[in-house]
């Protein structure tokens, strides 16, 4: 329950970031360079508009943890997302039809786990950044590390959709259903699909903190989101330069803003799987 | 028999490793036949056959002692010879001087003549040399050749005599003349450095005649990193030319040196570690105030590792420290930093000779093309801002985009542009784009100091006046094409000038022809200049027609000067290392305590 | 059983099939090989030259056929910073990471399985939460985060371990090893910990988990009901039967470590193939992504089988399904 909350509170804080964050990190404009570096105010040399200190370029580290951490939960999201609705829908049709259809999506999902996300997302960007026009490079970044993410997602969703519906499928009313001639569309949808759900959703709560985390990292090679509209991993990257130098705020907040997220996002994940298993109820 | 070996003396000066062989127990393959030569030849009596010490150089400092250490709990027999090995250890780690320096990156290639790029110079230059060097002040000095005289197109050296190389051979004409050759070469990165020789003539064993193409007053200023080889070693070694791109093996130069230098190679693992040793034949011996012994290399590419490493005690130098961390390496004990001015000047290019940016939302014109806007995006940056926040004071805002040092560079061209936005917006409103425009910025994330923060702030600054720019930070590797292929609109460059001569940026950044004159600048009259000053001997003359050109510039703005550079190096207080403004290590200055 | 393990074979063979295109296609979408060759002031026509001289400008397909026949042999051509042959740079770099993976495998391992029957165990009890929340807390932080703070706290503070690098090497023919040394044990423990915290994590908690549902389980109820000891029932019935699972998440995970190596390797200069694959990526070194890349899919596809193969072995429902 805490740790729903938690989440909520994470979630809602940075959705309602340009109304909560005093300052927008995003509009170069309201930057001032002479004000960087400053520390939290309650640190001497601090000033009181800025709580939690400025960064290296003068933005306002509260803001730019609120907006990064937007950021950060959109691209996880998306990218939970697009990895759950290609698995899902592929390994349902891959359990539900089993012969060729399942030997086909089960080698091309095999032949997608022997490249690591990290790997994948990487030689994605490269290709991204060859292909497409100059200036949509940047907006691209956001899209690209979504893409990345997701594309390395979706194997372990069809694995864990196909295993259920395997189950699903020998079950005596989904046969009954075959039987009495309904068509397949409908006991996919209607009995199938809805049973394979439980165990998704906790891959997917999962899911979604390593999503935050690989973002952190491609950002932490250089191949992620750009500094000038900072994620949460753009944050620490950046931040991880200061670290020896007595700059600690820049680093530390943003880290712990990630931790407490994916923490909070680990819990849940782990009381669903715990609340949804009936064996242990 | 044991103590006997201890008293003896050990002359183990050049050893750094040592392991302990227990005859049939532990070998190290092939290794310990030779090795065990060597030892005899440094212990003064032959050792039983109970056990045998072995010695040899290559390969980190402690590993020898640790990994008796470890075999000693395994096993009693090692004991006694462990005793042996650590007063061996601890005999030698007192009589040298080991620096075990870092840096970002490594050198590319041990090959003289196939990279043109300062890090691989600078490692070169430790082991190869040139007919003309430059010390820590930048003066030119005598290296190879003892004197030269310039009479028209000629230019004759009078070769250094006595001088051998590494494997012993001796320094010729001959070895010049075919270093020069091999420079080039089709696959060489330095033909366009030495494009003005087109004959070098042998006349006795020590005196060479460069002759050039037409009279060239700077050609010393362009031989400082034109690294002498061995005629007879390259043949041997089937390394007659640089590279060949279609070769499957690499050649063997890429690994391997034979230079005349103060240090010889020892051993080489790219990216890993290279060792190399004091060469004792080494002509320059006394006569320079070093006394390093031995230089152990290991790049470390993260920043906050490299300057871990440094604080934890496990290098004694480190290159390039983050600028921000100065402060902690100047705090911590027994370390210390040194800065000096670096001859490199940072600024933004703007591409004012296509018809339509290819980034902008303005169509059918380039707002670059404007001089009005080339001056309103130069009053926008707030250079002493970047100065003190970004580089922590670690910069000279610039006014032009050559450094202090360059002939050409005088204080009134230097003069930094002030920081004025309300001119700057004044200035937008009368070119008509009172509401601004936007456009990419390419920046390099892993060439200059700051680069891609500087980037960042500058972007802010942009934004202030109307310009919305989008920032693009790629590694270097994919930033230059874009510059060279001409397909950047607004670009991040720094420049050094290795000649220290205002030709070197005129004839790339400013000459309507230059290679990397991405902005498109062409103005007759600097054009103009810029072949005259190649072949004008009046200095006077010279220098006026550099000045003017330069004003011209100023008046022109084809670039957003931001600062000149400055270089920071990290150290152990135990070693004293002149800095050089251009970043490179000279071991042959450096001393240790 | 032997049709089975030659179906597998050909799928695996199927599978790098695809992963050599594409590493392949990276030839010919990141930058251009050209640039990335000859120096900042080559002139057009050394470009042309080389062009020509790499085969540059043949048709796809003969690129492709010529690279695959190469790749057979191991030859993945020459580095196009380092100018050496890539697979002597992969065989030079292999026993870094090879080492970094052992270690850490084991570490995950060890303290994994341990952690996990304990918490399985001890379900409420203090100690079992406090093991889990760290567990999450490890799960929520980044890798490189873990990496830096471990330098700062016990290289840069306490002194007590080096930062960075890969020091105490002894040669074993042209194995580097750093097992033969103090300073090598010294040197690895760092990154082998950075680098097994995830997997450490995960694998206690599947162990736990699967732990949790075991004792659950009738033959579990009725070992005690026999009277078995505790001992006997945790280690020999329950352990035994949460293995499957955990054999499954080694075979996907050792990947996983293989590509962590790469952000585990950058923070520590751990000279290993990530390292080598990282600084490939930013100089555009194609040669040595793609032989990475294939190298990678190589030890997945070797370990897949090997897992698949086991599973035969350990669970007999899966020969009589005959799949």
């Amino acid at each position: 329950m805490i740790a729903a909350f938690i989440t909520v509170v994470c979630i809602l804080a940075t959705m309602f970031a340009p109304w909560i964050a005093p300052f927008d990190p995003f509009d170069p404009a309201q930057i001032s360079l002479w004000d960087g570096k400053l520390p939290p105010s309650w640190v001497e040399g601090g000033q009181p508009q800025y709580l939690l200190g400025t960064d290296n370029q003068g933005r306002d580290m509260l803001s730019t943890i609120l907006y990064g951490g937007r950021l950060s939960i959109l691209v996880g999201l998306a990218a939970v997302c697009m990895g759950m609705v290609l698995g899902v829908t592929l390994g349902v049709l891959s359990g539900y039809f089993g012969g060729l259809t399942d030997t086909i999506i089960m080698r091309i999902a095999d032949i997608q786990l022997t490249i690591p996300g990290i790997l994948l997302a990487i030689l994605i960007n490269g290709i991204g950044r060859t292909v497409l026009p100059l200036d949509m490079r940047e907006d691209f970044a956001i899209f690209v590390v979504i893409f990345a993410i997701g594309l390395s997602d979706w194997p372990q969703f069809a694995r864990v959709a196909r295993g259920a519906t395997l189950v699903e499928s020998q079950k005596e009313y989904v046969q009954a259903a075959k039987v009495i001639g309904l068509p397949q569309r409908l006991i996919i949808l209607r009995h199938v699909l809805p049973n394979t759900l439980r165990p998704v959703l906790v891959i997917a709560t999962i899911g979604l903190a390593l999503a935050v985390i690989a973002e952190a990292t491609l950002s932490f090679l250089g191949q992620g989101i750009p500094p000038t509209t900072p994620s949460l991993g753009t944050l620490i990257r950046v931040g991880n330069e200061y670290l020896f130098s007595g700059l600690w705020w820049i680093t530390l907040f943003p880290a712990i803003a990630l931790v407490v997220l994916v923490f909070a996002v680990n819990l849940l994940g782990d009381w669903m799987r715990d609340a949804l298993n009936p064996k242990l109820r | 028999m044991l103590r006997k070996l201890v008293n003896s003396g050990v002359k183990a000066k050049k050893l750094t490793e040592l392991c302990i062989e227990s005859t049939g127990k532990l070998t190290i393959p092939g290794k310990c036949v030779r090795m065990k030569q060597m030892a005899d030849d440094w212990i003064d009596r032959p050792l039983g056959n109970h056990i045998s010490v072995c010695l040899w150089v290559d390969s980190l400092k402690n590993t020898a002692d640790n990994f008796v250490r470890g075999s000693l709990m395994k096993n009693r027999k090692y004991l006694v010879a462990s005793a042996v090995a650590l007063a061996l250890t601890s005999g030698q780690a007192m009589s040298e001087n080991v620096l075990r320096w870092t840096s970002q990156g490594d050198a590319l290639t041990l090959d003289p003549h196939s990279q043109n790029e300062s890090p691989t110079i600078a490692m070169n230059g430790m082991m190869y040399e040139s007919l003309v060097t430059r010390d820590t002040e930048m003066n030119l000095l005598p290296e190879l050749a003892e004197s030269w005289a310039n009479d028209g197109n000629v230019w004759t050296f009078n070769l250094r005599k006595g001088v051998k190389f590494h494997g012993g051979e001796d320094f010729t004409a001959e070895d010049v003349a075919f270093s020069f050759e091999r420079a080039r070469h089709e696959a060489s990165d330095y033909k366009e450095q030495i494009k003005s020789v087109t004959e070098v003539k042998i006349v006795d064993d020590h005196t060479i005649e460069l002759v050039t193409d037409g009279v060239n007053p700077i050609l010393p200023n362009q031989l400082t990193s034109m690294f002498i080889m061995d005629k007879g070693w390259s043949e041997a070694n089937n390394v007659a030319s640089p590279q060949d791109f279609a070769a499957k093996e690499e050649t063997f130069a890429v690994r391997n040196s034979n230079g005349t230098g103060p240090f010889s190679l020892v051993s080489r693992a790219p990216d890993e570690l290279t060792v190399m040793q004091a060469h004792e034949g080494w002509w320059g011996k006394g006569q320079f105030p070093g006394n390093i012994d031995k230089l152990e290399y290991r790049p470390i590419g993260n920043a906050a590792t490299r300057v871990a490493a440094l604080l934890s005690d496990e290098v004694d130098f480190v290159l390039d420290p983050p600028l921000q961390d100065l402060k902690r390496i100047e705090n911590a004990d027994g370390l210390k930093t040194t800065t000096v001015p670096q001859v490199r000047t940072i600024f933004f290019g703007m591409d004012q000779g296509v018809e339509e940016l290819r980034t902008s939302d303005v169509k059918g014109k380039n707002p670059f093309a404007d001089i009005k806007v080339r001056e309103a995006m130069n009053l926008a940056i707030d250079r002493k801002a970047i100065q003190r926040v970004v580089m922590e004071g670690l910069s000279f805002p610039a006014g032009m985009i050559t450094s202090p040092g360059v002939l050409g560079n005088t204080e009134a061209q230097d003069a930094e542009i002030p920081f004025d936005l309300e001119k700057a917006k004044a200035l937008m409103g009368e070119a008509g784009y009172a509401d601004g425009f936007s456009v990419q910025l390419d920046c390099p994330n892993n060439r200059y100091n700051n680069d891609e923060k500087i980037c960042q702030a500058a972007v802010a600054m942009f934004a202030k006046l109307g310009v919305k720019v989008k920032l693009e930070a790629i590694p270097k590797s994919q930033h230059f094409p874009k510059i060279q292929n001409r397909t950047s609109d607004f670009y991040m460059l720094g420049w050094g000038v290795p000649t220290l001569d205002s030709h070197y940026v005129f004839s790339y950044l400013l000459d309507a022809e230059g290679s990397w004159n991405a902005a498109a600048y062409d103005n007759a009259r600097v054009n103009e200049i810029t072949k005259a000053i190649a072949s004008e001997t009046d200095l006077d003359k010279r220098t006026m027609m550099i000045d003017e050109a330069w004003t011209q510039v100023r008046t022109d703005m084809p670039y957003i000067p931001i600062h000149h550079q400055v270089i920071a190096w990290g150290m152990s207080d135990k070693v004293d290392a002149p800095i050089a403004s251009d970043d490179a290590l000279r071991p042959r200055y450096i001393t240790m305590k | 059983m032997l049709s089975f393990i030659l179906r597998r074979l050909g799928q695996s063979v199927l599978v790098m099939a695809a992963v050599s295109l594409i590493s392949f296609s990276l030839f010919n979408f990141v930058g251009d090989p050209v640039n990335n060759m000859v120096g900042q002031e080559a002139t057009r026509e050394d470009r042309v030259f080389i062009r020509q001289e790499l085969g540059l400008d043949d048709p796809i397909p003969v690129q492709y056929f010529r690279f695959l026949g190469n790749a057979l042999q191991g030859d993945f051509g020459l580095s196009y910073r380092i100018k050496r042959p890539v697979n002597e740079l992969i065989k030079e770099r292999l026993p870094a990471t090879l080492e970094l993976v052992f270690v850490s495998a084991v570490i995950a391992l060890v303290f994994g399985i341990a952690a996990g029957v304990y918490t399985g165990i001890r379900r409420n009890g203090w100690f079992s939460k406090f093991i889990l929340s760290g567990s999450l807390v490890g799960v929520s932080l980044p890798t490189f985060i873990i990496g830096i703070g471990l330098i700062y706290l016990f290289a840069v503070t306490l002194r007590w371990l080096p930062s960075s690098g890969r020091a105490g090497i002894v040669e074993l023919g042209w194995w580097k090893t750093s097992f033969l040394s103090v300073d090598g044990w010294r040197s690895i423990i760092l990154p082998a910990i950075t680098l097994s915290l995830f997997q450490l994590t995960m694998i206690l908690r599947l162990v736990r988990s699967e732990m949790l549902e075991v004792m659950q389980t009738d033959y579990i109820k009725f070992a005690r009901a026999r009277g078995l000891s505790e001992r006997a029932i945790n280690f020999v019935h329950a352990l035994k039967n949460t293995l499957v699972p955990v054999i499954t998440i080694i075979g996907l995970n050792i990947g996983g470590l293989i590509a962590f190596s790469v952000i585990t390797e950058t923070v520590f200069q751990w000279p290993g193939t990530g390292l080598m694959f990282i600084q490939a990526v930013d100089f555009a070194d194609v040669p040595i992504m793609a032989a990475y890349l294939c190298f990678v899919a190589l030890v997945f596809v070797i370990v897949n089988l090997v897992v698949d193969l086991l599973y035969v072995l350990i669970d007999p429902r899966i020969r009589i399904a005959g799949r």
